[in-house]
């Protein structure tokens, strides 16, 4: 994995913008020394709300034509700061969904719709920039002591 | 996304044999337990114990089998790791589907 010289405690890496490269990405990303080092509750965190940020770039921004997703991590104080770049189509409105939880109706239950809710729910400082010709998102993971994995 | 159905009586246990349930295997997982489920019995399980990652395409792929299921058969669970569980929790789904401590358990729960 390519490292960056110039971010100590950093992860760099970019992957293809499609659903079996996130799989092996996230499946290189939590072998590597950095997040093995993190308490199970942080890490396990952490993999669901990338998982939910990359399989969004796949499937909403970077949808039909496929490209490169680049991910830069770093680890401070036992919280995980993401930065996720790609080149593809803006969010619609140039802002993040809401991620409001989809009722559940008994007689139509949802499939869909929970991946902004659950990275909304798990994530900090979670902001949205669009520069140039491509998307900036970055976010927190925050420390989490394993004792609290059943309760979070 | 390896599944391992066993009828044992009139109940239908799905095993899932990968540790994931995600974006990239939530199609095939569908469409094998659209499959499996074609046997006539009258409860069908599916035992997550083996399953360590669930994101938002997988636990729609599982909402997706309860409803071909039809009213008259939910879709049963049991097993669930403590990752898999939290998904069910943090969404509500844990409201929506019968949920077992284990395989053992489902089986003396009489429906």
């Amino acid at each position: 994995m390519p490292s960056d010289d110039s971010a100590p405690d950093g992860l760099r890496l970019t992957i293809p913008a499609d659903g079996e490269g996130v799989r092996a990405a996230l499946g290189a990303l939590f072998d590597t020394l950095m997040l093995r080092a993190l308490p199970e509750a942080t890490r396990g965190t952490a993999e669901l709300v990338l998982a939910e940020v990359l399989n969004n770039i796949v499937e909403h921004a970077c949808a039909p034509d496929g490209g490169e997703i680049e991910l830069m991590l770093s680890l401070a104080d036992g919280a995980l700061t993401c930065q996720i770049v790609d080149r593809g189509h803006p969010m619609p409105g140039g802002a993040l969904p809401v991620g409001r939880l989809p009722p559940l109706d008994p007689a139509n239950l949802p499939e869909g719709g929970f991946g902004w809710y659950l990275i909304r729910s798990l994530s900090e400082e979670l902001r949205y920039e669009r520069k140039a010709d491509s998307n900036r998102l970055t976010f927190r993971v925050p420390a989490q002591p394993d004792t609290k994995q059943t309760r979070l | 996304m390896e599944l391992q159905a066993e009828v044992q009586g009139s109940l239908l246990v799905v095993t899932a044999l990968e540790e994931r349930i995600d974006a990239a295997g939530a199609i095939a997982f569908k469409e094998r337990m659209r499959e499996l489920t074609r046997a006539p019995t009258r409860r069908v399980v599916l035992d997550l114990s083996r399953v360590t990652f669930l994101d938002s395409s997988g636990l729609g792929a599982v909402v997706a089998v309860m409803k071909l299921l039809g009213p008259d058969r939910p879709l049963e669970l049991a097993g669930l790791t403590p990752s898999v569980e939290r998904v069910f929790r943090l969404t509500r789904m844990d409201s929506v589907f019968p949920i077992h401590a284990d395989i053992d358990a489902s089986l003396r729960h009489a429906v």
